[in-house]
């Protein structure tokens, strides 16, 4: 296993946030956590990488005793992207470049640079490598974020809501990389989400949040509509579309009629 | 995933050459000031004469005292406080994630002047010659007050930060209600104090960089300097805390203690520059805005950058104070204000990209 966690549990302001979260993540794979506002899917993220210090629980990288770990250490073993990037007065390159910290002595070496030109081709940001970031839009900074952390080469990713600023083409384009990065590299990645479809269709594993507590950890094709209406409270629907799960809400109070041409 | 298929673009070779420029002539520009500011006051001095007494050649023993012994230590006096000013105002500004960082924001200038303000009604240390000329009678003991006060007041904060999380807000709350307590404190001495002695307070608060003599340069550059290599080496770390918080832990940045230590030493820098010459304000406030706006927010560049051009505008400020109501003497901190404040208010004016 890449990641292990076991019985962990956080609570702010003796507040409890999370409690008893358990699951083990593999080489290779993309686990969303889905579930309703307020279910502390950021604040496992957060867990995750110490940001937050979990009460009590356990967490193994590659065997290794997080909790016990060294930021640095930490940093070169896991990359997070938060949900709110900052858009300080620094170029897009820069901002990338920070990405190489944990690896960097006290110079920014030619090689940090040549990897950080490489993650912009890669996400096709090489037009704005000089732009400062309070000049570009979210999306964009959603990008830059994205390509920090793969800089960071680290074995696990961690992404609060990657997508949430992007475009149906830049969804696509960023979580098939995501795919791509993850498949054969023996990296791992987990992503909090709420765009269920999009969760689906690019996840292997999907974790239901709920009260704190996980409801369910399911492959994404086995996600039944029981299993999100007991999450989100709202009775669904769920079709097969290329063999992908599409979840359809069921509430037909707002619905508006559309009418077929 | 790996990464190896880049090359450093030829674009961002030049831009990094850009900012390398700019603090290259920044410097050059420094230099060219510094001996303007030898040649230049109530007695003329020839720049060739300023060149050859620098280089250590013989020149009249007139020039010589004038040179070396009354204009040289002011304006390397300048040099220092202006580099130390602007460089903890940038370090204050990264570390609270704030524009308006800066010793005044803090309050370590108004515990600077609670001190002084202290120290010459204890030690009724303020008396008026026969010109009216109003003078401090113990500097040293003046000096040592506000300075302890000064690094009191940074202590305090810090140690409320360190209770608190060391959070920007809670430095910067800590801060402006530590400013309050010492103007109050500051107010209650003045209303007790005689017209000496108020006129000694007020006359302590006027910045000027004629008050250090050699062994007080030397206290500054000994504290200003190891300072300056600590930001200077820090100066990619300060980048990661402007990307966020949660970003800068996340690329293995202990922020709590860069924070705590950026804050300390940056307190200490402007509290040794405030006690020995007073309250010069702006330069640590406008210095670095002015230069993000020229060069950007990477502290690698932003750093030197804003301690050259701190150096460079309060040696120009200085060398101007002395000049323009010749034969006396402006405190330079009054020129800083008038210069800084309208320079601050166009920069808020052009956008907010400044801040």
């Amino acid at each position: 296993m890449l990641l292990s966690i076991d019985k962990l549990n956080f609570s702010y302001n003796s507040r409890p946030i999370l409690s008893g979260i358990t699951f083990s993540v593999r080489p290779g794979q993309l686990v969303a956590i889905l579930g309703p506002n307020g279910a502390g899917k950021t604040t496992l993220l957060k867990c995750i990488n110490t940001i937050h210090q979990a009460g009590e629980g356990t967490i193994f990288l590659d065997g290794n005793d997080v909790l016990s770990m060294g930021r640095e250490h930490i940093a070169r073993a896991m990359g997070y992207v938060s949900q709110k990037t900052e858009a300080p007065r620094l170029t897009v390159f820069d901002a990338v470049l920070l990405g190489r910290t944990p690896h960097m002595g006290w110079q920014v070496s030619r090689n940090d640079m040549k990897m950080v030109d490489a993650a912009l081709h890669r996400l096709e940001l090489q037009d704005l490598a000089l732009r400062y970031l309070d000049e570009l839009s979210g999306g964009e900074l959603q990008k830059v974020a994205v390509a920090r952390a793969l800089v960071q080469e680290p074995r696990l990713l961690l992404l609060d809501e990657p997508t949430s600023s992007l475009d149906l083409k830049n969804q696509v384009a960023i979580l098939s990389l995501l795919r791509q990065v993850v498949d054969g590299h023996g990296m791992a990645a987990v992503m909090s989400m709420h765009d269920l479809n999009t969760a689906f269709r690019f996840a292997d594993t999907v974790i239901f949040l709920k009260n704190r507590c996980i409801h369910a950890v399911v492959p994404c094709c086995s996600v039944t509509a029981t299993m999100v209406e007991e999450v989100y409270g709202l009775p669904v629907e769920i079709h097969h579309i290329n063999s992908y799960p599409v979840v359809i809400p069921l509430d037909r109070t707002e619905e508006k009629s559309c009418p077929v041409q | 995933m790996h990464f190896n298929d880049g090359e450093v673009p030829i674009a961002y070779e030049r831009y990094l050459a850009s900012k390398r420029l700019v603090i290259i002539v920044t410097t050059l520009l420094m230099a060219l000031a510094f001996m303007t500011a030898l040649s230049l006051g109530a007695a003329q001095v020839p720049l060739s004469e300023v060149i050859k007494s620098l280089l250590g050649m013989e020149v009249s023993s007139r020039h010589q005292i004038i040179v070396n012994s009354i204009r040289m230590p002011q304006a390397v006096t300048a040099m220092v406080a202006g580099a130390g000013l602007a460089l903890s105002g940038a370090v204050m500004q990264a570390i609270l994630r704030n524009p308006l960082g800066s010793p005044f924001t803090l309050g370590i200038s108004h515990a600077a002047a609670f001190g002084a303000a202290l120290s010459v009604m204890i030690l009724g240390g303020g008396t008026m010659s026969s010109t009216g000329a109003i003078t401090i009678t113990s500097p040293m003991l003046t000096t040592m007050a506000a300075f302890t006060c000064a690094v009191l007041a940074a202590g305090l904060i810090i140690a409320i930060s360190r209770r608190s999380g060391a959070t920007p807000e809670v430095m910067i709350l800590s801060g402006v209600a530590l400013a309050a307590l010492c103007t109050a404190g500051t107010m209650f001495l003045q209303f007790f104090a005689d017209d000496v002695q108020l006129a000694a307070m007020v006359f302590w608060t006027f910045g000027d960089t004629a008050r250090a003599s050699w062994p007080e340069i030397t206290l500054l550059c000994a504290i200003t300097g190891p300072a300056a290599l600590y930001f200077l080496a820090n100066a990619w770390r300060y980048n990661t805390i402007e990307a966020g918080e949660e970003t800068a832990l996340a690329l293995g940045i202990n922020t709590r203690r860069l924070r705590l230590v950026g804050m300390l030493l940056s307190s200490l820098v402007t509290a040794v520059i405030i006690a020995f010459l007073g309250i010069i304000g702006f330069i640590g406030l406008v210095v670095p805005h002015l230069m993000r706006r020229l060069i950007g927010g990477d502290h690698r560049f932003l750093l030197p950058a804003s301690m050259m051009s701190g150096s460079l505008l309060l040696l120009g400020a200085d060398t101007a104070a002395r000049l323009i109501l010749a034969p006396n003497v402006l405190p330079v901190s009054v020129l800083t204000a008038f210069l800084g404040a309208p320079v601050f208010l166009y920069l808020i004016i052009r956008g907010r990209s400044c801040c």
